[in-house]
């Protein structure tokens, strides 16, 4: 087996709370309140410890970032330490004041979500009222300041029909990559799943409005856009492979191989507080549960790719089979393909009522759920 | 909005690279490195040469005149390769005309 490499790039989730209600969101069912967030000094010890051991980028995510109060702090550290600062976020109350801030502090670039194009639809889909508004506001002040602009737009059998328009709409707001993320079906998602997933005519459409504009905006805007494994014959090389390229520190410091891992039950994902990043990423045991080829079952362990797409996606293995050690379904070889497959027929049938994101209903919920922007 | 037409990377044009992308070496992996938003490449030795020349004051055709003669090797080989990698780092905004 080869030498372990350094992780390349730190998704760090500084928080679960969220303006936005998204049926898909990559959080976990389970949400953490803000009570249980790791703070800032805690979060600086972790950046420094990140770039030592050969992270390269971090990617301040959530939840929003920006409900952070302590975030340009955050990202002023990370430049410090010679990371390459990224905010992923909604864009839902940046205003021209705190965005300042975070240039000032060494950001390098924004990623700004869309839900779709059409403004009644978009905020449908965030459950929010005037988030569409509120976003292009945001992409405004982002261009004004001079930062390079991502836009994402997670697609879906409810805005994939106006797939032409998102890239529009990137193009207008002068963003320089439009990154088109078809959903994964685990957590939020998967119980969202019939409402969510396309049809393979309108992915057919979609993919080829991909092509052209690609084409024809060559130079201008860089589209990112990956088939979705509903739809696909191999899986997708998740996170690059289980350890090998990517780590994720959730907003209570659980250090994980990706942002969905918490669903894999039988894991013992070590947190900031117990070990180092360096300690979490060579010797933990749950970053070598899946790490190489050693653990694979067949047909992967005999596969000329298994060293290309490493299995594919263990948390879509564990969501449909059960077990997170065998053969992602999304696989044409999968023993298992029918439980992936026999779930296109939903997209058929009419689309049931999105299941919002929100806190656990035993729990209170947090404020910045209910308020909309200002 | 109107699209503007792809650029061309050509003989004359002076490249550098864009505004918050970094090209620097690391000290862990003890490789040079290019960081960009959403993007991220380790480029081989080949590149690495090529990238050190992107300064905003060459041409295209200074830097293939460069390697040319570094390599003794002829120019309308190395013109294809290097073009053809500039081109490619255009089209994905890394580096600007």
């Amino acid at each position: 087996m080869t030498a372990v490499e350094p992780p390349l790039a730190m998704l760090a989730e500084l928080t679960h709370r969220c303006p936005l209600r998204c049926p898909y969101c990559s959080n976990p069912l389970e949400l953490s309140r803000a009570s249980a967030e790791l703070d800032s000094e805690t979060w600086k010890r972790v950046l420094g410890e990140a770039a030592a051991l050969g992270v390269l980028q971090v990617h301040f995510s959530g939840g929003e970032p920006l409900v952070r109060r302590d975030l340009a702090d955050l990202v002023r550290h990370a430049a410090k330490v010679g990371l390459y600062g990224n905010l992923i976020t909604s864009g839902i109350n940046l205003d021209a004041g705190r965005l300042a801030e975070l240039v000032e502090a060494g950001l390098e670039h924004v990623q700004l979500s869309f839900q779709d194009a059409d403004i009644v639809s978009g905020d449908r889909i965030a459950g929010l009222l005037g988030s569409q508004e509120a976003k292009r506001r945001a992409a405004r002040l982002v261009r004004e300041a001079g930062l390079p602009l991502t836009v994402n737009a997670v697609v879906h059998r409810q805005n994939l029909d106006r797939l032409g328009e998102i890239i529009e709409l990137a193009v207008a707001l002068g963003a320089d990559r439009l990154e088109v993320a078809h959903v994964q079906y685990y957590g939020w998602a998967l119980r969202n799943r019939a409402a969510l997933l396309p049809s393979r005519e309108q992915l057919d459409a979609a993919t080829a409005a991909v092509e052209a504009a690609r084409t024809r905006l060559a130079g201008l805007l860089v589209i990112d856009y990956v088939l979705p494994d509903y739809y696909a014959h191999r899986p997708k090389a998740c996170m690059g492979g289980w350890g090998r390229r990517f780590l994720n520190v959730t907003p209570a410091g659980k250090v994980l191989p990706c942002h969905a891992a918490e669903t894999l039950t039988g894991l013992d994902f070590p947190t900031v507080a117990e070990a180092s990043l360096s300690e979490i990423w060579y010797r933990s045991s749950a970053f070598e549960r899946f790490r190489g080829t050693d653990w694979m079952p067949e047909p992967c362990r005999s596969c000329e790719r298994r060293e290309i797409d490493w299995g594919g996606c263990r948390c879509q293995a564990f969501a449909l089979t059960g077990d997170a050690a065998r053969t992602d379904p999304a696989c044409a070889l999968s023993p298992d393909r029918e439980l992936l497959v026999g779930a296109r027929a939903d997209a058929n049938e009419s689309a049931p009522d999105f299941v919002y994101r929100q806190h656990s209903a035993a729990s209170h919920r947090s404020p910045d759920l209910v308020s909309s922007p200002a | 909005m109107t699209a503007e037409p792809r650029l061309p990377v050509e003989g004359d044009a002076v490249l550098r690279f864009a505004p918050h992308t970094r090209f620097r070496f690391d000290e862990v992996r003890q490789a040079w490195i290019v960081l960009a938003p959403e993007r991220l490449m380790l480029p081989d030795e080949q590149a690495v040469e090529i990238l050190q020349l992107i300064d905003g004051k060459r041409a295209v055709n200074d830097v293939i005149d460069e390697l040319a003669g570094r390599y003794d090797a002829p120019r309308d080989v190395i013109a294809g390769d290097v073009v053809k990698m500039l081109q490619d780092l255009v089209d994905k905004k890394v580096l600007r005309l």
